[in-house]
């Protein structure tokens, strides 16, 4: 059996998000970039299982949909454990043209099990995951937050609105991953960054597809007004703002 | 043509954030001359049912099967397509909910429909449809035109107003042809019944690390429990297994957006505030004057939370007569 990561590049989390370009990008300037935290886990989760199969699954590999400045973050993730890495050469742009880029090679690679995280800290989607396995017509998990593989058979725990369900699934499938997946990300060794360096990233050209949707651009939400401060003996005060002003009691 | 927007329910009672979809149903059929078409599955009692047209839909389509209570998203995508047919749908909406996040991208490539998620206001153009979505958790906003005939939106919780809009009650009880040879199977279901599901309440009260320790949420509990509010927690608390992981929010937790966000001891980190801002009010309790977290509220009080709290709750229960 095999693994395939979705892999996304993105903004370190504490970045300060400003655009240039009239708005219709992201300024780059002095931005760090990393594993989308959620395909971090993913990730972890992956080698964990792979580590524990004795022997059934024989492989992790990671892709990415992106330009050759991605590849730092792709390195990382080889360097965490992957095995070797795809990295399909082109402008990540609407979520329905990087699914389709992930499902060709899923499919024409033959993976089992495909990892996803519930979204990308920087399109916040939700939605690369869900539409690969549509594009390859296999079942999908999403809001996974639980993952047991044991002598090939799989059980999963999905969050549903107030509580959990556990579901069992046979390969191949689409798994979307959200917290509770792995506790701790692992980060790299400095072995893994040695072996990393040898590991490889095949990379290839897109296939043809068209996006379904154009981003226009991009707002930044209005400054917020003073936090109106509130004398710690005076409680019913704050009771009575949010009752008339603020009209949320 | 119309628009169809998929209803969820908990305990044969329809979401809020589903009525919210229908309400943003009809303000689209308004501008466009379509009609709003409902999908419920599951087993909702006429009477419910009937909620979704005094807020605009002219019909509503109720799966009433017992299996078709299976959260399988491959199925729920090839039912909904089927009905997207049926009714000659040109949009389809849903919330941006754990099932919504797993059927609608889906449903999307299935019609080769654009996929707008996580919509925050009304439509800023009908023809050609954009739309305004969160993105970078909240730090920004992203305008975004749909391209082809037929678009599948997701919708924010509680960013789009509930309009009523009376409606002839029409339902129609429909048996789906899409198969159920599921690909998943439903072990076991653990529901956390009773509780307030954080992503639909409109009250959220939060403790962070100032609260110390797990022994200390008391207070916290009683104050929810006096405003009828969700509990939630940082994401420290939940590590330390102070609270249950269910109630961590942030960007790695849950995302909420409820009316009010209180946040007790709480430093207010840029992952933290990813999860919560758009909450309509945040309110700050914190002993440190120079905490982040006031620069995301709208009203703060610096002080100790364990002095603060019992006051608290005694002006929440005077206001309301408990
Ligand atoms: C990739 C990544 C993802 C993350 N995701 C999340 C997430 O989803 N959610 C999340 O919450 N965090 C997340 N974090 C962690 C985040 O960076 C902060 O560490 C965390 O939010 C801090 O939690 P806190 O505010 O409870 O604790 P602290 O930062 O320790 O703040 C405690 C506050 O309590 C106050 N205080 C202390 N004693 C008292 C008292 N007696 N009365 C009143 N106030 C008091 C202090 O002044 C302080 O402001 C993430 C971090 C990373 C790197
Ligand atoms: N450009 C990309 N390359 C590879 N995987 C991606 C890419 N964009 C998104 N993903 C995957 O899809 C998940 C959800 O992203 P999104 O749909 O953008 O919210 C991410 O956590 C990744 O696992």
């Amino acid at each position: 059996m095999k693994i395939l990561v979705c892999i996304s590049n993105v903004p370190d989390t504490t970045t300060k998000i400003k655009f240039d370009d009239g708005m219709k990008s992201l300024d780059t300037n002095g931005v760090q970039w990393v594993i989308n935290p959620w395909d971090e886990f993913a990730l972890t989760r992956a080698l964990e299982i792979k580590e524990q199969s004795s022997g059934k699954i024989e492989k992790v590999s990671v892709i990415n949909v992106g330009p050759v400045s991605t590849e730092p973050t792709i390195r990382k993730a080889l360097a965490i454990g992957a095995d070797d890495a795809f990295r399909i050469d082109c402008e990540p742009s609407d979520s329905y043209t990087i699914a389709t880029q992930i499902a060709e090679v899923a499919k024409n690679e033959n993976y089992d099990i495909i990892f996803a995280g519930i979204e990308s800290s920087d399109c916040n989607s939700s939605a690369v995951g869900s539409m690969v396995a549509e594009f390859m017509d296999i079942a999908s998990v999403s809001s996974v937050s639980s993952f047991e593989f044991n002598n090939s058979d799989i059980t999963l725990k999905r969050e549903i609105d107030g509580g959990k369900e556990t579901v069992k699934i046979q390969t191949p499938f689409v798994a979307i991953v959200q917290k509770g997946i792995c506790i701790n990300p692992r980060i790299p060794a400095m072995r893994g960054i040695m072996m990393a360096r040898t590991k490889p990233i095949k990379v290839s050209s897109p296939v043809s597809t068209e996006a379904l949707s154009e981003a226009l651009s991009f707002e930044v939400p209005p400054p917020k007004a003073d936090c109106k401060m509130i004398d710690a003996e005076n409680t019913d005060e704050l009771i009575e703002l949010l009752h008339s002003e603020a009209k949320v009691l | 043509m119309s628009i169809i927007v998929f209803s969820e329910n908990r305990s044969e009672k329809i979401k809020k954030s589903s009525l919210e979809a229908v309400a943003y149903a009809t303000n689209i059929s308004k501008n466009t001359q379509q009609a709003v078409v409902s999908v419920s599955i599951g087993n909702v009692p006429n009477e419910e049912l009937e909620i979704l047209a005094k807020y605009g839909a002219s019909k509503i389509i109720s799966i009433n099967a017992p299996e078709w209570q299976t959260h399988d998203s491959q199925a729920y995508a090839k039912l909904l397509n089927e009905i997207t047919e049926k009714e000659n749908a040109s949009t389809i909406i849903f919330t941006n909910s754990n099932i919504g996040k797993a059927v609608a991208p889906r449903l999307s490539v299935r019609l080769k429909a654009a996929l707008v998620s996580g919509i925050v206001s009304i439509p800023s153009s009908y023809s050609p449809l954009t739309l305004k979505r969160k993105s970078y958790n909240g730090g920004a906003f992203q305008n975004v035109q749909v391209k082809s005939p037929k678009a599948v939106l997701t919708l924010n919780p509680n960013s789009c107003e509930v309009v009523e809009n009376p409606q002839a009650v029409n339902i129609e009880n429909y048996t789906p042809n899409t198969p159920t040879n599921f690909q998943t199977k439903i072990e076991s279901t653990d529901v956390t019944s009773g509780k307030i599901v954080l992503t639909e309440a409109s009250i959220v009260v939060s403790g962070g690390r100032g609260l110390k320790s797990g022994d200390n949420w008391k207070p916290l509990e009683e104050l929810a429990d006096a405003l009828g509010a969700g509990l939630a927690c940082s994401r420290p608390v939940s590590d330390e297994g102070w609270r249950s992981h269910e109630e961590h929010v942030g960007q790695t937790g849950k995302i909420i957006a409820p009316d009010l966000y209180l946040a007790v001891g709480i430093s207010g980190a840029i992952q933290h505030i990813g999860g919560v801002s758009a909450s309509k009010v945040i309110v700050a309790i914190d002993r440190d004057k120079d905490a982040p977290i006031f620069k995301y509220a709208d009203y703060g009080i610096v002080g100790d939370a364990f002095e603060v709290l019992p006051r608290l709750i005694e002006s929440v229960k005077k206001f309301k007569n408990i």
